[in-house]
């Protein structure tokens, strides 16, 4: 319950820094612009206001307008009154954030949450074999690779892809182009060729974290008593080792997986850049690029709600899977 | 290993004294990885504060005529796209990202620490102190660094200039956004290492709270401190590149590692040279320091050591 303050203190966080920095949104405009005229810009973008009304403004729009549009459109009847609605503008497009929002939510989805789910399908197996035979050539290779992969950030490995199977082998498209539809085999294709490069370099990475986790957490669960009763009973290695210490030695790390989702989300900023993906990421760079600061504001408060919900559900994930938390 | 004292008794019969940090640095130098680390990591660093006295080139001397040159004898990493010597700007890009590192994990260290310290060892302060961890620690963090460098970049540039302004911007920036992991980390050792006998003993033979914090509290969580601070520069220096890599750090005429990098991209198929240095740099630096990190958490750890 903690999560719900929480979130209104993060939201007047995020509020007060862009409101008390020393920006002006009328700054980037020509010098020939006479003050009069700015001043009318300010007032008509809704800069006229003290800060606490534009703040409480702002709140109505986000936790009351924009959910019930969502579920206008979604049940397809109309609620209340639903013309004088204000919604939140973005100053650079003029149209609703939440409209831009939803247009970029796909390509961030399939991009990442693809190399997510390949990157953790990666990470378990690897993790299991590494920490089974610990120490053998399987386990300090995969260290190794899981050092670099932990290492070397993103916007080199992704880069440095593009170098070669672009540039130099010129198998896979540098550009990710949003406009291909997967309506034919010649284009699913496509879309799968320009797929490739970014999940994979994303997977990639996550594997590497994610592995070490999986190895440690197996290596703890190991050498405990329970794994020495289950040998003794006659059970076989595949079974004690798939059954007994894996469903154990999950506990730790399907937390870490609720907890890594919303930070992907923050690592996608990058691989985005990097392959021109048009995704939530891409939106937030050009409105900072841009100063457009309703959009700039309402991406970022979005990011803190996934943060603090994940964490509620690794929480709540964490008391369902190990009743020993529970009573504490 | 100076600080071996041979003893030798009647009969040849000797004892070998060793002490805590001879200890420690005997388990470091058994871990491979961290002495590569330690080797790669100095060598650098030497370089690229050195490396510009013995390759005096500036950095930002433009030559139209030798663009995009791949590395022969003149230009060993051959030049950008306006006939920048690559490899000065390597060395001096390196000097900016390592103290950009160092100095943010100096703050992050510092704060971290600070606020460890006082939660753990003042009760009153200790729940809003970790709600205030928790609070961090659940903003979004690239997002926050990315608007408040656009929001705060030009006033500070008019303030200390420049070059000055953005360096001080971000460093503090990272700095504070990356003390969290820190003062949860030290504030569970505080709270541990309070209910011990020693300090109840300091207390009754009438230490201060000050002395007996920074005579038995905190050296004796300087482990964990010490393998945060690896981790630490490692997650600055990548921080700054990715900032830098978005086009929101450093300027052009600056360069880091991030910036070459972000530079080279957008010529790519001409001189992908241009990117490989940058981000090898970057890559070698950052896997150096977790080699260390991870060399130093086993050997400070008396647990493991021994074996």
């Amino acid at each position: 319950m903690i999560a719900i303050p929480t979130l209104f203190v993060i939201s007047f966080v995020i509020f007060a820094i862009l409101d008390l920095a020393p920006s002006d949104p009328t700054g980037h405009l020509p010098m020939t612009v006479p003050s009069e005229v700015r001043e009318k810009i300010r007032l008509s973008l809704g800069l006229g206001e003290a800060m606490h009304v534009r703040y409480y403004k702002w709140c109505i729009q986000f936790f009351v307008n924009e959910p019930l549009n969502i579920l206008q459109q979604t049940l397809g009847v109309t609620i209340g009154d639903d013309e004088n609605r204000t919604r939140i503008l973005s100053w650079a497009t003029r149209s609703p954030v939440v409209d831009l929002i939803v247009q970029r939510t796909p390509q961030t989805l399939w991009v990442v949450g693809l190399s997510y789910v390949l990157g953790t399908l990666m990470a378990i197996p690897i993790g299991i074999i590494q920490a089974y035979r610990q120490y053998s050539w399987f386990d300090q290779i995969g260290t190794f690779v899981a050092m670099i992969g932990f290492s070397v950030p993103t916007f080199f490995t992704g880069v440095v892809a593009i170098i070669i199977f672009s540039v130099q082998l010129e198998w896979l498209p540098m550009i990710y182009d949003t406009t291909v539809e997967v309506n034919s085999w010649q284009n699913f294709v496509l879309q799968f060729k320009q797929m490739i490069m970014p999940v994979m370099v994303l997977a990639l990475w996550n594997a590497a974290q994610l592995s070490r986790f999986m190895r440690a957490s197996i290596l703890d669960n190991l050498n405990l008593d329970y794994v020495r009763t289950a040998r003794s009973k006659g059970r076989n290695e595949r079974a004690v080792l798939l059954i007994h210490v894996l469903r154990n030695s999950m506990i730790p790390v399907i937390t870490l997986i609720a907890l890594g989702i919303p930070h992907i989300f923050g690592g996608a900023i990058i691989t985005e850049q990097i392959f021109r993906v048009n995704g939530l990421g891409q939106l937030l760079i050009i409105a900072i690029e841009g100063a457009d600061i309703p959009t700039v504001q309402t991406l970022t408060f979005l990011f803190a709600i996934l943060i603090v919900m994940f964490n509620l559900i690794a929480d709540v994930l964490y008391g369902i899977l190990d009743p020993r938390i529970r009573y504490d | 290993m100076t600080d071996v004292v041979k003893l030798g008794v009647a009969e040849g019969l000797s004892t070998v004294q060793r002490s805590l940090w001879g200890d420690v640095w005997r388990q470091f130098y058994k871990h491979k990885g961290a002495v590569v680390g330690v080797v790669v990591f100095v060598l650098i660093g030497l370089s690229v504060f050195f490396g510009p006295y013995l390759y005096d080139v500036d950095p930002n001397a433009i030559d139209f005529r030798a663009r995009n040159l791949s590395p022969n004898f003149e230009h060993p990493l051959g030049t950008d796209n306006i006939g920048r010597d690559t490899m000065a700007a390597m060395l001096a890009g390196g000097q900016v990202s390592l103290a950009v590192g160092f100095l943010a994990m100096v703050i992050a260290l510092l704060l971290g620490t600070l606020v460890g310290v006082l939660a753990g060892f003042i009760k009153a302060l200790d729940s809003p102190l970790m709600r205030l961890t928790d609070l961090f620690l659940s903003l979004p963090l690239l997002p926050l660094l990315l608007v408040s460098i656009m929001l705060f970049r030009d006033p500070l540039r008019t303030l200390y200039g420049p070059e000055n302004g953005i360096f001080i911007l971000i460093v503090f920036m990272i700095g504070i956004t990356s003390w969290m992991h820190t003062a949860r980390i030290v504030r569970g050792d505080v709270l541990g290492i309070k209910e011990r006998e020693f300090v109840l003993a300091a207390h009754s033979i009438g230490a201060r709270r000050r002395k007996i914090i920074f005579r038995h509290i905190l050296p004796n969580i300087l482990s964990p401190i010490m393998v945060s601070a690896t981790l630490g520069i490692a997650n600055a220096i990548i921080t700054e590149s990715a900032l830098s890599f978005l086009g929101l750090g450093f300027p052009p005429d600056f360069p880091t590692w991030g910036r070459l990098l972000y530079d080279g991209t957008k010529f790519i198929q001409i001189t992908p040279s241009r990117v490989i240095w940058p981000g090898l740099f970057i890559a070698l630096t950052v896997l150096s320091v977790n080699y260390i990190g991870d060399g130093l958490r086993d050997a400070l750890d008396p647990r493991l050591r021994g074996r």
